[in-house]
């Protein structure tokens, strides 16, 4: 809590005396000016006032006063309210009539405190159902979400003149050309780290060469697709999220229902062919700058950049190729496809959609770790 | 710095040049709002009313001329003495602009746990006596996405009145409310106009309104780029020679230029 002073004013701050009336009861004398800025104290002391004398009749003597405006008589209206014993009343006297006037705009009696709700009782089984349920309802919903993609990729895929390919252009230029400084970086950054940290180690043994086995090997088949779907999950799962969110928000998406227009066909399916076309160029690109990177560091281990490449060749084959660039479509239909549902799930009000982006990151995230996973034990198993 | 005196306009523009990434939509605006006075700034759709708010409350930076709040000149007051005019005045945007996330209780206490050092059940019967003004006082623990568009309106004018402003500025409050929550919305305003002596200065172009309303109005217009008219809106309807403002006043469709 802050205070400020926002202006001098021409009279003086809210003061508080106390005094013993002529018949048994306490008088408040109350001066200057009342307002938000200047009561605090003097509510307070008011207060306190009441409570030491609980069974005196209270005559607050406002005639001193020479400004109140709401806040001044929101503390006139507490202290009427406050619960008394029978003949120790609070009464106000001597308040301007302009005053007067504002105060009986209220009822005291209309703004007695009510009692406190109990505390809900929380049963732990309960919570555990409701989360169940919960967890098991997302899933039935992305369920949904999948198949009703999959039937509007179905039928852009059989009526491409209906595709709004323009859309699609656009969201090529956000996902790709827009993420290639960031996935440069990033590339080149991982190939620089992988070669170095291994070529250390690797130097005692005078086995630099395999360095770029390890690169190679790591990059093409894994490194290169999943950290750039993973860059793609912040980036554009995001900005899919909050775009659609936004909409969604602006009830965007409500006008084109009442048109008669699905929404899946018109944003999700341009943004998911954006992302299926986009992802496997970049993630081909994050290899080449990485393994790049690995054969630069090894420079400096006097490893020549032609002895680098020509491991690299012989130790990586297209099936390795392969193996690393057909996840890339399905990260790529993740990333959008999550993104795009976050946004279609956005809640009312400026924070859902800040709760849609970050759901989409997370569970974008968490979805291409599960999926890498799941395609190295296929891997594995079919001996790629 | 001290509040005008009684007599003095609490609200003066002078030589206000209105407009935003280098166009200038009003040039040369020259107007003062009494104090206490209901003042509506109206004209049709794009003439620069809303801007021209947004111009007076500090929001926008004009591209030359003055705003005076009180005495004091909004465009170029920095810091504390800025922070000091904002607590003077409360605005009331077109949407209500509540936070979705807090109660409406909460929206209201918030300017007064940024400015005062009340208790908290301080501000919160505070709060409340100013959601009481609008009729809200039983829908303290809501959320703004559970009241109607006209009970939105009058939260919002419940906040911009937490720290008692002297000047109310309301964008539209009429939008998208039907006709009996809309003439309610204006009894609620001439209620806190004539009790609390609040001035309002008001963007509308509900006609209804500016009748019901207004102690005196400006006319904006869209070729002329200024005020082309000022003074009571039934004299005005009645009397004026400019076929513009006749044409506003007697709802006529908008003519081309010659």
């Amino acid at each position: 809590m802050t205070s400020a002073a926002p202006e001098a004013k021409a009279q003086p701050a809210a003061q508080l005396e106390l005094e013993d009336g002529a018949d048994h009861s306490r008088v408040v004398r109350l001066s200057g000016r009342l307002d938000a800025y200047s009561i605090a104290g003097v509510w307070r002391e008011a207060r306190a006032a009441l409570a030491a004398a609980p069974n005196r009749p209270i005559a607050i003597d406002a005639s001193a006063v020479d400004y109140c405006d709401g806040g001044g008589v929101a503390m006139l209206v507490d202290l009427l309210r406050q619960p008394r014993a029978a003949g120790a009343a609070v009464t106000i006297r001597g308040l301007k009539r302009e005053f007067q006037t504002l105060l009986d705009q209220f009822d005291p009696h209309a703004f007695e405190v009510p009692p406190e709700p109990p505390p809900p009782q929380t049963n732990t089984v309960e919570e555990i159902g409701r989360a169940t349920a919960q967890v098991l309802r997302d899933i039935r919903t992305q369920v949904a979400f999948i198949g009703e993609t999959s039937g509007a990729l179905w039928y852009a895929v059989t009526h491409p003149r209906r595709v709004r390919w323009k859309d699609v252009w656009y969201e090529c230029e956000q996902v790709g050309a827009n993420a290639l400084p960031i996935v440069t970086l990033i590339s080149f950054l991982l190939g620089v780290i992988l070669a170095f940290q291994a070529a250390v180690p690797m130097r005692q043994f005078g086995a630099e060469i395999f360095v770029a086995d390890l690169v190679g090997l790591a990059i093409i088949r894994e490194l290169g697709g999943l950290m750039t779907a993973i860059l793609l999950a912040g980036r554009s799962g995001a900005a899919f999220a909050a775009e659609i969110g936004t909409m969604k928000v602006n009830e965007e998406l409500n006008a084109l229902t009442t048109m008669g227009l699905d929404p899946v066909r018109f944003l999700v399916v341009t943004r998911v062919i954006a992302a299926i076309l986009m992802v496997p160029l970049l993630s081909l690109y994050a290899n080449l700058v990485g393994v790049l990177a690995g054969g630069l560091t090894m420079l400096s281990f006097n490893i020549p950049l032609v002895t680098y490449l020509k491991e690299v060749d012989s130790i990586v084959d297209l099936k390795d190729l392969l193996a690393g660039m057909v996840k890339t479509p399905v990260f790529a239909v993740l990333i959008a496809g999550i993104g795009c549902l976050r946004g279609l799930q956005t809640q009312t009000g400026a924070s859902g959609v800040g709760i849609s982006a970050t759901r989409a990151v997370v569970s974008g995230i968490v979805l291409l770790v599960a999926v890498d996973g799941i395609f190295a034990v296929i891997y594995y198993i079919l001996d790629i | 710095m001290t509040p005008g005196a009684a007599s003095e306009p609490i609200v003066r523009v002078e030589g206000l040049v209105a407009g935003y990434e280098g166009n200038a939509l009003l040039e040369n605006v020259n107007f003062s709002v009494a104090r206490g006075e209901v003042f509506v700034i109206l004209g049709g759709s794009g003439c620069g009313k809303s801007t021209l708010l947004k111009h007076m409350i500090g929001l926008y930076e004009p591209m030359a001329g003055h705003v005076f709040i009180d005495g004091d000149d909004i465009v170029s007051a920095e810091g504390d003495a800025r922070r000091a005019i904002l607590t003077r005045i409360g605005v009331m945007y077109q949407s209500g602009a509540l936070f979705g996330s807090m109660t409406l209780l909460e929206n209201v206490r918030l300017p007064l746990e940024e400015y005062t050092s009340l208790d908290p059940d301080a501000m919160n019967l505070l709060a409340r006596t100013k959601l009481k003004l609008v009729g809200l006082d039983q829908f303290c623990g809501h959320m703004p996405s559970e009241l109607s568009g006209g009970m939105q309106k009058r939260a919002a004018i419940a906040r911009a009145m937490a720290l008692d402003p002297h000047i109310l500025f309301l964008d539209e409050p009429s939008a998208g409310l039907d006709p009996i929550t809309s003439a309610e919305l204006d009894a609620l305003i001439l209620r806190l106009a004539r009790n609390l002596h609040i001035t309002f200065v008001i963007v509308t172009h509900e006609l209804q309104s500016i009748y019901a309303i207004s102690d005196r109005v400006i006319m904006l217009d869209k070729l002329s780029r200024g005020i082309i008219a000022e003074g009571d809106p039934k004299v005005l309807r009645d009397t004026s020679d400019n076929p513009r403002v006749r044409q506003f006043f007697r709802r006529e469709a908008e003519l081309e230029p010659a």
